[in-house]
């Protein structure tokens, strides 16, 4: 084990938990809602939109960046006009950070909600329905209960997945010490200068929460 | 499964039996001078290819000391080659300046603020200033350098980003996404359209650039023709023309 320095900093780990946990509720209300609807409603280019929703998933981190950039930068359309009501940029905040790890994550809830939605018994449905369920009821009673398991396990691995986010948020955030500088950053800020024994604390430090995520995932996912 | 192992051994081969391979690590300022200077060392000596790893110079030392296969290491400061001096991974007397440099404030060309002094990076109009980071970017270090000669460096803190490389902070000050950026002339110049120079505020130690061959170099007679190329006039043209001056 190597020597905790004196000024061990720990804020990049909590502003790692953070922005995951922000992805992740992101990650998940879009997920779920859009899982939903891929199991359920085919319409034209439904595929297309699916696969466009998965893309974050195989593409370079960098191309991420890049289009977080161009979408919502200062001079995109979006960047200028936030810029001007609200005198806010989404670039070197955390929240950019936010962005990035919520792209990066969504395609892991959106393809578990969508085949857990799929796996759900429909005559289950049909039997709450003759019951006189709302379809509102019938989907919080009954297909969601069903689906939840598969739903959360997704969940946590897109959890695990933000916490390791590195590539666009530094683009997107930049890697400014105790503003923007999440775990993965202070990582490779280490190693770039030589600090091996600090990098070496927080590889391990991630390491173990990536693992207690992992198999909490995988707990959930054999519940299925 | 042997036809596989075959096969890759025959797609790995002709790699293995290329004429020399000479790599070169450059400071990220001189990437384009440095291609150009790299296709004429490789017109002069034929069966020789020279291949470009550029970075910030600290994150280069830093491949240096962990093992990276390199040749020859250039750097844009001085104290970055003698961390490598120190730690014994280049060899002190293949070592010669060989350009010089001077660092400059810039500012987006369109709609980034008039920037007449330092002292106008402390308005509230200028929201973010990128630089170098100070422990790897030696840019970084000489911003750090000027701007405490200007007693400006622990009231701007909160609005520094630090970048990765120089070419980095001129990306982010060409995009508009800071108001200020501090890099070298000759970054300026390649994005002559997309920033502008508001001033060279001078109050750091020159920026020269050291050249050395690699202690673990396995070409060392090769390196250190390289390395002497660079004070060459073929050579020096070339960094001449990008805006580099003499050491």
């Amino acid at each position: 084990m190597p020597e905790l320095p004196p000024s061990f900093d720990w804020f990049p780990l909590l502003l790692s938990l953070k922005v995951a946990a922000a992805a992740t509720v992101l990650a998940l209300v879009l997920g779920t809602a859009l899982g939903w609807l891929f199991a359920r409603v085919r319409f034209p280019g439904s595929g297309v939109l699916e696969a466009a929703l998965m893309l974050p998933l195989v593409l370079p981190p960098t191309v991420i960046g890049y289009g977080i950039l161009v979408a919502l930068g200062r001079r995109s359309a979006a960047g200028a006009w936030l810029r001007e009501h609200f005198d806010y940029t989404i670039i070197f905040s955390w929240h950019g950070a936010v962005v990035a790890s919520a792209l990066v994550a969504l395609p892991l809830v959106l393809k578990s909600a969508s085949a857990a939605f799929a796996g759900v018994d429909r005559t289950m449905e049909a039997a709450a329905r003759t019951l006189r369920q709302s379809p509102w009821s019938v989907f919080v009673r009954v297909t969601l209960p069903l689906a939840w398991p598969g739903i959360l396990a997704g969940t946590l691995l897109a959890y695990a997945r933000a916490m390791g986010e590195f590539g666009a948020s530094l683009m997107v955030a930049g890697s400014i010490p105790h503003q923007t500088q999440t775990l993965s950053m202070a990582i490779y800020d280490a190693v770039q200068a030589g600090q091996n024994d600090a990098a070496l604390v927080l590889v391990i430090v991630t390491s173990v929460i990536s693992i207690v995520v992992l198999v909490a995932s995988n707990r959930f996912f054999s519940l299925r | 499964m042997r036809k596989f192992l075959i096969a890759g051994l025959m797609m790995a081969l002709p790699l293995a039996a290329a004429a020399q391979q000479l790599t070169v690590s450059a400071a990220a300022s001189l990437s384009d001078a440095f291609k150009e200077i790299g296709r004429r060392f490789e017109a002069t000596k034929s069966g020789v290819t020279v291949r470009c790893n550029f970075a910030a110079s600290g994150v280069l030392i830093q491949q240096i000391a962990q093992g990276a296969p390199v040749d020859v290491f250039a750097s844009a400061d001085q104290e970055t080659m003698n961390r490598g001096v120190e730690q014994k991974l280049i060899e002190p007397d293949t070592r010669r300046d060989f350009a010089a440099n001077v660092v400059v404030l810039v500012a987006p060309a369109q709609g980034g603020p008039a920037l007449k002094t330092l002292a106008d990076l402390g308005r509230p109009d200028v929201k973010r200033i990128a630089i170098g980071k100070t422990e790897t970017v030696p840019v970084g270090r000489y911003t750090k350098q000027l701007l405490e000669a200007a007693n400006l460096w622990a009231p701007l803190q909160p609005k520094l980003v630090q970048a990765d490389s120089v070419r980095q902070v001129l990306d982010y000050v060409a995009r508009g996404e800071v108001e200020a950026g501090f890099v070298y002339r000759t970054d300026a110049a390649i994005m002559a359209d997309k920033v502008q120079v508001a001033l060279a505020p001078g109050g750091h130690t020159p920026v020269t650039y050291p050249v050395a061959v690699v202690s673990e170099s396995r070409q060392k007679a090769l390196a250190k023709e390289f390395a002497e190329y660079l004070r060459s006039p073929a050579a020096q043209e070339v960094l001449a023309r990008f805006g580099f001056a003499k050491p």
